[in-house]
């Protein structure tokens, strides 16, 4: 791509980015789980399942399956990355920060507790692809939602 | 045909910077300046509420509204304007049918038969008048390379079914279903027959007399009118026969307290006050149409989709879908890149496709994909559109790593 690329293309699909999206980390479902959400994006038929393992309220394992496009997947995977091993509290903050850095924040763009995350926040600049890269977040949020 | 693309003021657009290369009319098409103006006009000149004022305004306004009838019945073969209805579009004439012959003439256990390229709007209403009534769907299948397998058809209307619905063009592969055969076979077994026409009456010459369906559907906004008009065609007896759809103010002919006598054909259906402007509108389109000629539309288009075919076929990582045959529709997709990263980057470059499932779950499900891309092309559409989309299919494979072919 030439520099200066005023679609803010080049940002959206960096490597990274693909990376994910062709190697997801965290693929599948999990055989023991303790949450299981599905979220769907209607509109452009993106599906998403999400399963969570939980040690008294710490992600002991997490993964996800579906099928969708580069953003919505790397995404999803950037996001199970992240939240193995945290507490759901941590999660769901971390979830809200993602959230804002979708809304176009750019301190939270620059946060480290997003991590590889963070290469998404060119997202931001093309709200229709948003809904995308929230799928798997989404997922987590309502898996860290106290049970009935 | 003439080169019509100075019509379209929408064509005049840059997007990021780029000439508008507009791919997306199966979902709705661009406007020429003389639908525009047509609607511009009724508000300026005729607008009055029709069918009830004695004043002149009105009378024009219901001659204007009236007349239009006439063209559609001309433009579509119908034989009685009494039998073309006013509605909102394709999915409401089809509703309106599934309601109100559904109460009609489907019982429990009946079988109603539609195929697996149907889109959303001629299966769901089916689907819900099939568990309002426990009667049940039927779906024909498809041949691998996406045409109606007619054997299949016929293996559904041994179930002797009630009615047959299906769609004359379909909306993702761009299969063109012969309507006349699949009509006589449906009527040979005692079935009533629904033509889904949204993406057939923009495109083709359709005479719905020759084609013998009983009732047929299409939209405005996808022949050049405007959104929020739409037409169902029905055969007079049979709409005759059927109960009203909607209850108000217009199909009524004397109302009592607890009952009401209804007005005859075909404001019977058409509850409410109209969308004169869109009729309006939609006269307009239908006289562009035929100063075009339907012929010439549709040998456009279709030259145009074969092109399209050509050249991506020659895009290294393309896969096509549906058959060689067809009308001006091209679903694909390109190796691992999904459809909506692809319709983000060739949007880019100013060129609108559409990605996704097209409305079409059960069509995609069968293809084995989640979602395609799609373009699609009408009059205004050029060999440079097509140029234009294969070049910014080579961007997207640049951006996703594949080297230039």
């Amino acid at each position: 791509m030439p520099d200066g690329d005023s679609t803010g293309l080049a940002e959206l699909y960096q490597e990274l980015i693909l990376d994910h999206y062709r190697r997801p980390r965290n693929q599948g479902s999990l055989e023991a789980y303790t949450r299981r959400v599905a979220l769907a994006n209607p509109t452009c038929g993106d599906e998403l399942e999400l399963d969570l393992l939980l040690d008294g309220d710490t992600i002991a394992d997490v993964r996800f399956s579906g099928h969708g496009c580069s953003i919505s997947q790397a995404s999803a995977s950037m996001m199970t990355q992240l939240v193995k091993g945290r507490k759901l509290t941590e999660a769901k903050a971390l979830a809200a920060r993602f959230s804002e850095m979708m809304h176009g924040s750019a301190e939270a763009a620059r946060d480290k507790a997003l991590g590889e995350a963070r290469a998404l926040a060119g997202v931001a600049r093309f709200p229709v692809r948003v809904k995308c890269a929230l799928l798997g977040w989404n997922a987590l949020e309502e898996s860290t939602k106290p049970q009935a | 045909m003439r080169d019509v693309r100075a019509d379209f003021p929408m064509l005049e657009q840059r997007v990021h910077g780029h000439r508008l290369v507009y791919l997306d009319s199966a979902a709705t098409t661009q406007k020429p300046r003389q639908v525009i103006d047509a609607i511009g006009d009724y508000y300026r000149t005729l607008n009055a509420n029709v069918h009830r004022g004695a004043y002149d305004l009105a009378v024009r306004a219901t001659d204007a509204y009236e007349a239009v009838r006439a063209d559609v019945a001309a433009f579509v073969g119908a034989p009685d304007p009494a039998g073309v209805i006013f509605v909102r579009g394709a999915t409401e004439a089809i509703n309106l049918v599934a309601a109100s012959l559904g109460r009609l003439r489907v019982r429990s256990g009946d079988t109603i038969v539609v195929t697996a390229m149907e889109h959303h709007s001629n299966l769901i209403p089916w689907q819900l008048l099939a568990e309002a009534r426990e009667a049940r769907v039927v779906m024909a299948e498809l041949t691998r390379d996406g045409q109606l397998d007619l054997a299949d058809f016929r293996r559904a209307l041994e179930r002797q079914p009630r009615i047959v619905a299906f769609t004359h063009v379909s909306n993702v592969l761009g299969t063109i279903n012969p309507v006349a055969e699949l009509t006589r076979l449906a009527h040979d077994a005692g079935a009533l027959v629904v033509v889904d026409g949204a993406q057939a009456v923009p495109h083709l010459a359709v005479n719905v007399a020759e084609l013998d369906c009983d009732f047929y559907a299409f939209s405005g906004h996808k022949m050049l009118g405007p959104m929020g008009i739409g037409v169902l065609v029905g055969k007079p007896a049979l709409l005759d026969a059927m109960p009203p759809y909607h209850g108000g103010g217009e199909m009524i002919r004397t109302v009592h307290d607890t009952t009401a006598t209804y007005a005859p054909l075909p404001h019977k259906f058409e509850a409410g006050t109209p969308n004169v402007e869109g009729a309006i509108g939609l006269g307009a389109a239908i006289r562009y149409l035929n100063a075009l000629g339907m012929r010439e539309v549709a040998a456009h288009e279709i030259a145009l989709a074969r092109y399209a075919l050509e050249r991506l076929a020659a895009v290294e990582g393309v896969t096509l879908y549906g058959p060689a045959e067809r009308a001006g529709v091209v679903s694909f997709t390109l190796a691992d890149i999904h459809p909506h990263d692809l319709a983000t980057i060739v949007d880019s470059e100013g060129v609108a496709i559409r990605a996704g499932h097209h409305c079409a779950q059960p069509l995609m499900r069968r293809l084995d994909v989640a979602a395609t891309a799609r373009a699609t092309f009408y009059v205004y559409n050029t060999r440079e559109d097509v140029d234009a989309l294969v070049a910014a299919l080579e961007k997207a494979r640049a951006l996703f790593g594949y080297a230039h072919a």
